[in-house]
C-alpha cells in the first residue's frame, strides 16, 4: 500500500511537470497542443542515448532533453502555430504520432538497464522511492517558481494577451507568432525534462510507452486543476495519478478493467468542461494588476480577514 | 511487371482507400461547415459502426465459417444498414449530451469535451471486445481479377462502388431536398436560418445522424483492409480529417476530391519515396501541413476570415 | 502636415472591390472623420492602415515611412494605435490589466542588440517592472476616469465604459495617430457627450484621431476634416461644413432625387 503511494507521488511529480509545460502552451497562450507525449518521448530517447550509448552522466542529458525536445517544438511550432485552434490541435496530433513513429524506427526494442542518475557520489536506485520522490518534486518546485516567475512577467502578459485575442494583442504591438512560438517551445523543453526523469526513475525506454494516451492524460491534468493556474495544475496531477492508481490501491485489480482510467480520464474531460471548464481551482484572480510587492502580498496572506472587510478591493 | 503498370496498381489501390476516407472525410467537413467545429469523436464512431457491423454480420451468417453466397452479401448489407442507423443515433445523442451545452463557451470546450468522448469511445469498445483485431469476413469470393496486368479485388469494387453510391446519395439530398437546403442555409448564417424558421438544433442533430453513418459505411468498408479493432478509429479519422482540409473543410464536393487526393498520395507516394511501411502515416501529416502552409483554405475552400 | 496618406489603396474581396483606388489623408494633430453609408469600406480601409489586413495594391505612407503590408504589431509599434467597430477587450481580465496589456512595448522593450539581456531582465524582475506598468496603466485609468472600476473584469463594464477602456488601452502605448472604429455606436446621449469630451481630451495630448462614425452631430461638432467614402470609393472631402453641403454626399446618404 505504501509503495503504491511512493508511486503516486513519483508519477504525480513527474506529471506535474509535464503538465506545467502543457499549461504554459494551453493555460497562458491558449493552443490546444496534443503532442506533449512527442516531447516526452524525445526527452526519454535523448537520456537513454546520453546516458547508456554514450555513457554520460545524467545531468548532461538534462539539459539536452530539454534543448532536442525544444527544438524540435520550434520545429513543429514555426509551421503550425500559424494555424487556428482547431487546425493545430490535429496538426500537433499528428505530429506527436509521428515522433512516435519514427523512435519506434530508430529502435523499435527501446533501451534497458541504463546507468542509474547519481548526486554527489549517491545512486538514485529504483527501489530507493524516497529519494526519487524527493528529487523528481525538487524538480517540480522548481518549475512551479520559474513558470510562476513567467506567469508574472512580461513574456506571461503577452502570452495571456495572446490567449485572450490574438487581433487585439497584435493591435497592442504584440507579435503573435513570437509568443506562441516561445510559449510552445518552452513548453516542449519541459516536457522534455519530464521524459528526462521518468527515464531516470524507471531505467527503461520503450517506444509503445509514449501514446496519444499520454498526450491526453496530460491534457486532463491541466483541465482538471485549472488551466492557467500552476497550483492547480499540480493538483490535477495527484487526482490524475491517484485515479491511475486507484485499481491498485483499493485492491481490486481483478475487477476493475484496464481501460477503467482512460474511461474516467474521457468522462473526466467531457464532464469539467460540461460542468466547471475553468477546472477545480478556476483561474488566478489578480495576476498583473496587482501591485503589492511580494512581502506585502505575504503580510496580507496572513492579514486575510482585515483584506475582506475592506471589499478585497486592492 | 513494368514501373508502369505497377505505379497503376498503385493508383487503383489509392483509389479504393481515397473512396473510403472521402466517406468519412465528409463527417467532418458537415459537421464543421455548420458548428465550425471538428468533431473528434467522429473516427471512433466509425470503429463503433464497424464493430456493430462485424458483430451482426457474425451473428446472420456465422461469421468466418459461412462460404460467400448471395446470403453473406445481403447480411453484409442488412449489417450495414443496422450499423449506419445505429451509429446516427450514437451521434445525435454524443452531439446532444457534449457538445450541445457547449455551442457558447469558449473555443477550447468543445474540442476538449470531442476528445473526451473519443477516449470514452475507444476504451469503452476495448472493455467491452477486448484489445486484439478481428478480420472483418468478406462476404464474396475475393478472387483479384486482372486487367492488363492490374488486379483488382472485388471488394476494392465494393468500396468504392458502396462510397460513391453514399456520396451520390448525399449530394442529392443537400441539394435537393428541404432539409438538406435547411442544412446549407444554416453552414451560411445560423441566427439568420434561425429567424426564417429552420429548426437549427434539429439540422445540427440530423448533421451529426448523417455524418455518423457514412462513417459507419465507412468503418465496415475499411475493416476489410484494416481489420476492427478498438483504435482503428484514430489514424483513419485523423487521415480523413486531413482529406477533408485538403479539399476544404466545410465543402461537400471538396471533401470527396480530397479523400481521393490523399489516397493515391499515400498508395503513390510512399513507394515513390521508399518510406516504410512503418512510416505511411507520415506521409498523410506531411501532406497536411503542406497544405496547410501553402493553401489553408483547402482546394474547394472559400477564404473564410474574422470579421474584425 | 500630413501624417498619414494612402495612395491608390485597393483592396479586393474575391472580386468584390471594398476599398477601390483610396487617397486618404491624415493632417497632424487634427481630427478626422471618416463617414459613409454601411458597406461603404470605411472599417476595411482601417484594417489595411493598421495591418490587421493587407491591401491588394497600392501604397500606406505613415510619417515618412512605407508601411504597407506591415505586420499589425509593427505598425501598432510605430505609433498608430486602434479600437475595434465590436469591441476587442480581453474580457476575461481586469480592467487595469487591459490597459497593461497596452503597454506592451512601453515598459521592458530595448533596441535588438539588447533584447536578450532586456528579455532576461524583465523576467528576473518581473515583480518590478510590473508594479511600474501597472502604475502607468493606473495613470491612464485616472486620465478616463476609470479608476475605481481597475479592479473589475472588462466583460463586466457597461457598454459605453467597455468603449472607453478600449480608447484607454489604445492610448496607453502613446500613439501619434488613433483610430476609432465606431466609439459610439450604441452608446446614450449622456455617453457620447462624454466620450465627445473624451476625444477632445485626447486631442489636447496632442494625438491625432481618425474617426469612423455614424453619429452625424458627433462628427460635424469634433471632426476638423471629414473624408466621405461610397462603394468603395472616396466621394468628397474637406470641413464640416463643406461635407454637410456636398451635393455627391446628400446623393450617397439619402439617394438621388428624380425629381428636382
Amino acid at each position: 500500500m505504501l509503495n503504491f503511494f511512493q508511486l503516486i507521488l513519483i508519477y504525480a511529480g513527474i506529471y506535474a511537470v509535464m503538465a506545467i509545460g502543457q499549461n504554459c502552451i494551453t493555460g497562458y497562450t491558449g493552443m490546444l497542443s496534443l503532442c506533449h507525449a512527442g516531447f516526452f518521448c524525445i526527452g526519454s530517447y535523448a537520456t537513454a542515448i546520453i546516458c547508456k550509448t554514450f555513457g554520460l552522466s545524467f545531468w548532461i542529458s538534462l539539459p539536452v532533453a530539454a534543448i532536442a525536445a525544444g527544438l524540435v517544438g520550434l520545429l513543429i511550432g514555426i509551421p503550425t502555430l500559424r494555424l487556428k485552434g482547431d487546425y493545430l490541435c490535429i496538426a500537433t496530433l499528428g505530429l506527436g504520432e509521428i515522433i512516435r513513429n519514427i523512435a519506434t524506427n530508430i529502435n523499435p526494442v527501446g533501451y534497458n538497464s541504463i546507468p542509474r542518475a547519481t548526486l554527489f557520489g549517491y545512486q538514485f536506485a529504483s527501489r530507493n522511492k524516497l529519494a526519487f520522490i524527493i528529487l523528481i518534486w525538487a524538480f517540480v518546485l522548481v518549475f512551479y517558481i520559474l513558470f510562476q516567475q513567467l506567469a508574472h512577467s512580461r513574456l506571461g502578459r503577452a502570452m495571456i494577451a495572446v490567449r485572450e485575442d490574438e487581433v487585439a494583442a497584435q493591435s497592442n504591438g504584440i507579435n503573435v507568432t513570437k509568443y506562441k512560438i516561445s510559449s510552445f517551445v518552452l513548453g516542449a523543453a519541459v516536457g522534455g525534462i519530464a521524459g528526462c526523469l521518468q527515464t531516470a526513475y524507471t531505467l527503461t525506454v520503450q517506444p509503445g510507452s509514449y501514446t496519444f494516451m499520454v498526450s491526453v492524460m496530460v491534457l486532463c491534468t491541466v483541465v482538471l486543476g485549472g488551466m492557467g493556474n500552476a497550483k492547480a495544475v499540480i493538483l490535477g496531477a495527484f487526482i490524475i495519478q491517484f485515479i491511475s492508481y486507484l485499481p491498485q490501491l483499493t485492491g481490486l485489480t481483478n475487477v476493475i478493467p484496464a481501460q477503467a482510467k482512460q474511461l474516467i480520464y474521457g468522462l473526466l474531460l467531457v464532464v469539467m468542461m460540461l460542468c466547471r471548464p475553468q477546472g477545480i481551482l478556476g483561474r488566478d484572480k489578480y495576476r498583473y494588476g496587482d501591485p503589492r510587492t511580494r512581502m506585502e502580498k505575504f503580510r496580507d496572506f496572513f492579514a486575510r480577514p482585515k483584506k475582506k472587510a475592506k471589499g478585497g478591493e486592492v | 511487371m513494368g514501373t508502369l503498370t505497377l505505379y497503376m496498381q498503385y493508383i487503383v489501390n489509392g483509389l479504393t482507400l481515397g473512396a473510403i476516407y472521402s466517406l468519412i472525410a465528409l463527417g467532418y467537413t458537415m459537421v464543421y461547415g455548420i458548428l465550425k467545429f471538428i468533431n473528434f469523436a467522429h473516427g471512433d464512431i466509425l470503429m463503433v459502426g464497424a464493430f456493430i457491423g462485424l458483430i451482426i454480420y457474425n451473428a446472420l451468417t456465422g461469421g468466418e465459417a459461412a462460404d460467400p453466397s448471395a446470403w453473406t452479401l445481403i447480411a453484409f448489407f442488412i449489417s450495414m444498414l443496422i450499423s449506419m442507423a445505429s451509429c446516427a443515433v450514437l451521434g445525435m445523442v454524443i452531439e446532444r449530451i457534449a457538445y450541445k451545452p457547449l455551442r457558447n463557451a469558449n473555443r477550447l470546450a468543445p474540442l476538449l469535451s470531442a476528445i473526451g468522448v473519443s477516449f470514452i469511445l475507444s476504451n469503452g469498445a476495448a472493455w467491452i471486445f477486448g484489445t486484439q483485431s478481428r478480420r472483418f469476413p468478406y462476404p464474396f469470393e475475393n478472387t483479384p481479377i486482372h486487367i492488363g496486368g492490374i488486379s483488382i479485388t472485388p471488394h476494392q469494387i465494393v468500396m468504392v462502388v458502396v462510397s460513391v453510391a453514399m456520396m451520390l446519395l448525399l449530394t442529392f439530398f443537400v441539394n435537393k431536398t428541404r432539409m438538406g437546403k435547411a442544412m446549407r442555409a444554416c453552414s451560411l448564417d445560423q441566427s439568420t436560418s434561425m429567424l426564417m424558421g429552420i429548426n437549427v438544433n434539429r439540422v445540427i442533430s440530423l448533421t451529426f445522424a448523417i455524418g455518423s453513418a457514412l462513417a459507419a459505411v465507412g468503418g465496415m468498408l475499411a475493416a476489410f483492409d484494416f481489420r476492427v479493432y478498438p483504435s482503428m478509429g484514430t489514424m483513419t479519422g485523423l487521415k480523413a480529417f486531413v482529406a477533408a482540409v485538403i479539399g476544404g473543410i466545410g465543402n461537400i464536393q471538396g471533401a470527396m476530391i480530397g479523400g481521393i487526393l490523399l489516397g493515391i498520395l499515400e498508395a503513390v507516394g510512399a513507394p515513390l519515396l521508399h518510406i516504410p511501411n512503418g512510416m505511411r502515416d507520415t506521409v498523410a501529416f506531411a501532406v497536411l501541413i503542406i497544405v496547410l502552409l501553402v493553401k489553408p483554405d483547402g482546394i474547394l475552400g472559400k477564404n473564410e476570415r474574422e470579421k474584425v | 502636415m500630413r501624417i498619414l496618406e494612402t495612395e491608390h489603396l485597393t483592396r479586393e474581396f474575391g472580386g468584390v472591390i471594398a476599398v477601390n483606388d483610396v487617397d486618404f489623408h491624415v493632417e497632424k494633430g487634427l481630427v478626422t472623420g471618416l463617414i459613409g453609408p454601411n458597406g461603404a469600406g470605411k472599417t476595411t480601409l482601417f484594417n489595411q492602415i493598421t495591418g490587421i489586413d493587407k491591401p491588394t495594391s497600392g501604397k500606406i505612407i505613415f510619417d515618412g515611412n512605407d508601411i504597407t503590408g506591415l505586420p499589425a504589431w509593427k505598425i501598432s509599434r510605430m505609433g498608430i494605435a486602434r479600437t475595434f467597430q465590436n469591441i476587442r477587450l480581453y474580457k476575461e481580465l481586469t480592467v487595469v490589466e487591459n490597459v497593461m496589456m497596452g503597454l506592451h512595448f512601453k515598459v521592458g522593450e530595448s533596441p535588438f542588440h539588447h533584447r536578450f539581456s532586456q528579455a532576461l531582465k524583465s523576467y528576473v524582475f518581473a515583480a518590478k517592472e510590473n508594479r511600474e506598468v501597472y502604475r502607468r496603466a493606473m495613470d491612464w485609468l485616472r486620465f478616463f476616469e476609470m479608476e475605481a472600476h481597475a479592479q473589475d473584469f472588462a466583460g463586466s463594464l457597461p457598454y459605453g465604459k467597455q468603449r472607453e477602456l478600449e480608447i484607454a488601452r489604445a492610448l496607453a502605448a502613446e500613439p501619434k495617430l488613433l483610430f476609432l472604429d465606431e466609439p459610439a455606436a450604441g452608446m446614450n446621449p449622456a455617453e457620447t457627450a462624454h466620450l465627445m469630451a473624451v476625444v477632445d481630451k485626447i486631442r489636447s495630448l496632442g494625438v491625432t484621431v481618425v474617426l469612423i462614425e455614424h453619429d452625424m452631430k458627433l462628427v460635424m461638432n469634433i471632426c476638423d476634416n471629414i473624408t466621405v467614402l461610397n462603394f468603395g470609393m472616396k466621394i468628397a472631402e474637406g470641413t464640416p461644413n463643406d461635407i454637410k453641403h456636398d451635393k455627391g454626399v446628400i446623393e450617397a446618404y439619402l439617394g438621388k432625387e428624380e425629381e428636382e
